[in-house]
């Protein structure tokens, strides 16, 4: 089996709110999943039906191959959007009793937690209360407490949000290693930044539907639309160069550098092929830069909000 | 270890830890029991208030009637006339003048005297003396028409109408006063412990859902599972602080009572504490210690615990369930008002009905229907039950009907509370209407 989650047509209504409508997924394992999607999409809708807070009105959830039961909380991490500890607990207590809960005996906790917190150097908050922490801080044994158990499947909810830059990056790398030991990441956001660094796979969720899905870089060819930003250093008389390949393409852009002798543009080329281009460029000078642009996950995200509202 | 147990011992310890529960705890029986020595003290001080009557009596009659005791002396002033007595009587400070002129008769005597004081007199001096001059009135008009003293107290004498059931067993007096307070207690008991812990599991709850731990937890365990835990954990810890309520302020009582030689007595005979004066009160051979023992052990002891027991449980969880839901689904406390009073409102009923219906006329149709309406009858049965079951007490079937009652509610509330909770919970920022609660229950 090589998903560790599929949903199959899962949909749920509040009243006559619709949250999700007809949500089929397939998470492969061992990757960083992104759920993508503006506010109020559905995306935590659906991770609370993974994490079997809420349950759907229709459609089903496999586990691991298995249909979704009380038994796979132990395997489930879930660190959601709106997080926050017992403020006068002390950390430590309170750690292991999330621990607990998740299934953990008091010794092995124990044993994870010293662990974890020597890890992320805060051995000595053991003894504190969460209201004598910073929000950067309590969010740190958040993390911790969401992974303790070695879940199989790590859920994250905007994970990044109250971190400084620093801190963020910290987590990062700890995401990027878990993943590395072969944990399977849902990754739930609407910055994009992040989705581009982390994520191999995405859905989009909008409006309670699902508007595309699969790995990112297939997305990605799927979306690029031909357009390439060149360099050509020339000697040539500039103005007719321009009308010349204004002639035989689409020039978006353009701008000439008349002490280096540099001209930089943007086309759009008809298909993928090149070598039209390239072989009339190399005659007119030197090719210092030719890039194709690729839509980052942002443009494709707003593309097809746009074209979905209009 | 069980996630339910988990959930118990945390809300336990969270609450027994809590610096306000402690404070509460280990203040209140001190205060409780300060003030009980505080107003045992001050009536004790107030009665040693001595104060002094000047008596001037011209007249041949009271030569040696008037003798100093506790709380009164007198000085006699002779050969003087009233308005020197006055003057003399306002220097030296004294309490009043007893005025008594000389006239040819008792009768006359009497009906010329004055009592002269600066204000209003105090009621207890003007009982004392007015009985001083009843008496010696009293044994003139005997002696008129020939009737010794002696045969005259020989007359009067109190007579008690003794009363049984109809099975023939002996009614002890005062069993009402005694059922009445053991009722009233436990009733009180129960609606206290709701109004008091209901409120501490609804906080809890706000603060799970304000400090977002919520939807972590419930990540882990059910949400009903959760509020179970919430609600036993909170009552284990209201039960703990009971216990260290009473232990604690009957110790404090009779180490406070012993050090300050306070006689609680002084209390209970004062005519202002005590309640009923129409009361049967104990026949003089048992002191009133043992005459009150006898009465708590005639009262069907094993009845009353079992069913405490099983009314204060379910009652307690009804109420404690709907404060979750309340705490669910509000964001704040301030919001909460509004869906406390509807809760609060049948608590109170009950309580009422309880001391102005119960009490008069236990076996009534008002006391009946309460018994029975579940959100009334954990404390209006109680009230009804030190009666005994039976003949002359709570007819059985209503006793079964009460707790069926009760217990179908019971689950019907618990099961409606959860869904309330369970997407409550998870609702942030909205203010929630009536409306919006009864959507809840078809999510």
């Amino acid at each position: 089996m090589s998903h560790i989650l599929v949903a199959e047509g899962v949909s749920k209504k509040f009243g006559t709110h619709t949250a999700l409508s007809n949500i089929s997924l397939e998470i492969p394992k061992n990757c960083i999943y992104g759920l993508l999607g503006p506010n109020g999409a559905g995306k935590t809708t659906l991770i609370r039906i993974i994490n079997q807070i809420s349950f759907p009105d229709t459609g089903k959830v496999f586990f691991d191959g298995e249909l979704l039961a009380p038994h796979h909380i132990a395997a489930i991490g879930y660190l959601p959007e709106e997080r926050g500890l017992y403020k006068s607990m002390k950390v430590g207590e309170q750690a292991l009793y999330l621990a607990q809960l998740k299934g953990l005996s008091k010794t092995e906790a124990k044993k994870r937690l010293k662990f974890w917190f020597e890890k992320f150097e805060i051995g000595d908050w053991w003894n504190k209360k969460i209201q004598e922490l910073s929000k950067g801080m309590a969010q740190k044994i958040q993390f911790i407490v969401t992974v303790l158990h070695d879940p199989k499947l790590l859920i994250f909810d905007e994970p990044f949000s109250g971190f400084d830059p620093i801190n963020a990056n910290k987590i990062k790398d700890e995401i990027l290693s878990l993943k590395e030991k072969g944990t399977s990441i849902i990754f739930s956001t609407h910055r994009m930044e992040s989705v581009e660094e982390l994520c191999e796979y995405i859905t989009l969720l909008h409006e309670s539907e699902k508007l595309l899905d699969g790995k990112l870089s297939d997305i990605k060819k799927a979306y690029k639309n031909n357009v390439f930003k060149i360099g050509l250093q020339t000697e040539g008389n500039i103005e007719s160069l321009l009308q010349d390949l204004n002639e035989a393409f689409e020039i978006t852009h353009s701008e000439f550098n008349t002490d280096e002798k540099q001209f930089d543009f943007t086309v759009k080329l008809p298909s993928d092929d090149t070598s039209i281009i390239l072989k009339k460029l190399a005659a007119l000078g030197n090719i210092n830069h030719f890039n194709e642009t690729i839509p980052s996950a942002n443009d494709i995200f707003i593309q097809t909000v746009n074209s979905k509202n209009a | 270890m069980s996630k339910l147990k988990l959930i118990i011992k945390r809300e336990y310890l969270a609450k027994v830890r809590n610096k306000s529960f402690v404070i509460m705890t280990f203040l209140s029986p001190i205060l409780m029991v300060g003030m009980i020595v505080l107003i045992a003290f001050l009536t004790k001080v107030n009665d040693s208030e001595k104060r002094t009557i000047a008596v001037l009596n011209e007249s041949d009659y009271f030569s040696n009637e008037f003798n100093a005791s506790a709380s009164v002396s007198y000085i006699k002033y002779k050969d003087l006339d009233l308005e020197t007595a006055k003057d003399s009587t306002l220097s030296m400070g004294l309490y009043g003048l007893l005025y008594i002129p000389k006239e040819e008769s008792l009768e006359k005597v009497s009906n010329g005297a004055f009592l002269y004081t600066k204000d209003n007199p105090v009621s207890y001096i003007l009982e004392r003396l007015e009985r001083v001059f009843e008496n010696r009135l009293r044994q003139d008009r005997l002696q008129k028409i020939g009737v010794s003293s002696e045969d005259f107290a020989s007359i009067e004498k109190n007579f008690d109408i003794r009363t049984a059931t109809f099975k023939g067993e002996e009614n002890v007096k005062g069993l009402n006063m005694m059922k009445a307070f053991v009722g009233g207690a436990f009733g009180y008991l129960i609606m206290m412990f709701i109004i008091i812990y209901g409120g501490f599991v609804m906080r809890s709850v706000i603060e799970e859902k304000t400090s977002r731990i919520i939807e972590v937890i419930i990540s882990s365990v059910k949400p009903f599972q959760l509020m179970l835990g919430k609600i036993i954990g909170t009552s284990l810890a209201g039960l703990t602080q009971f216990a260290i309520w009473i232990f604690s302020a009957s110790l404090l009582l009779i180490v406070a009572l012993l050090v300050l030689d306070i006689d609680l007595g002084v209390m209970a005979s004062n005519p202002a504490l005590t309640s009923n004066p129409m009361m049967n009160m104990p026949t003089p051979q048992e002191s009133e210690m043992e005459f009150w023992a006898k009465e708590f052990f005639n009262l069907p002891l094993l009845l009353l615990l079992v069913s405490f027991i099983i009314y204060f449980i379910l009652g307690y969880l009804i109420y404690s369930s709907i404060y979750a839901a309340i705490g669910a689904a509000v964001d704040n406390e301030t919001d909460t008002q509004q869906f406390i009073f509807p809760i609060i409102l049948p608590l109170m009923l009950a309580i009422y009905v309880g001391f102005f219906s119960v009490f008069s006329n236990p076996h009534g149709p008002i006391a009946v229907g309460f018994s029975l309406f579940p959100l009334t009858s954990p404390i209006v049965m109680l009230m009804r039950l030190p009666g005994g079951i039976g003949e002359g007490g709570v007819p059985l079937w209503q006793l079964v009907t009460s707790i069926v009652f009760l217990i179908i509610t019971f689950l019907g509330i618990v099961w409606l509370a959860a869904k309330i909770y369970r997407v409550g919970i998870l609702m942030y920022g909205k203010k929630t209407t009536y409306r919006e609660l009864f959507k809840w229950l078809k999510y």
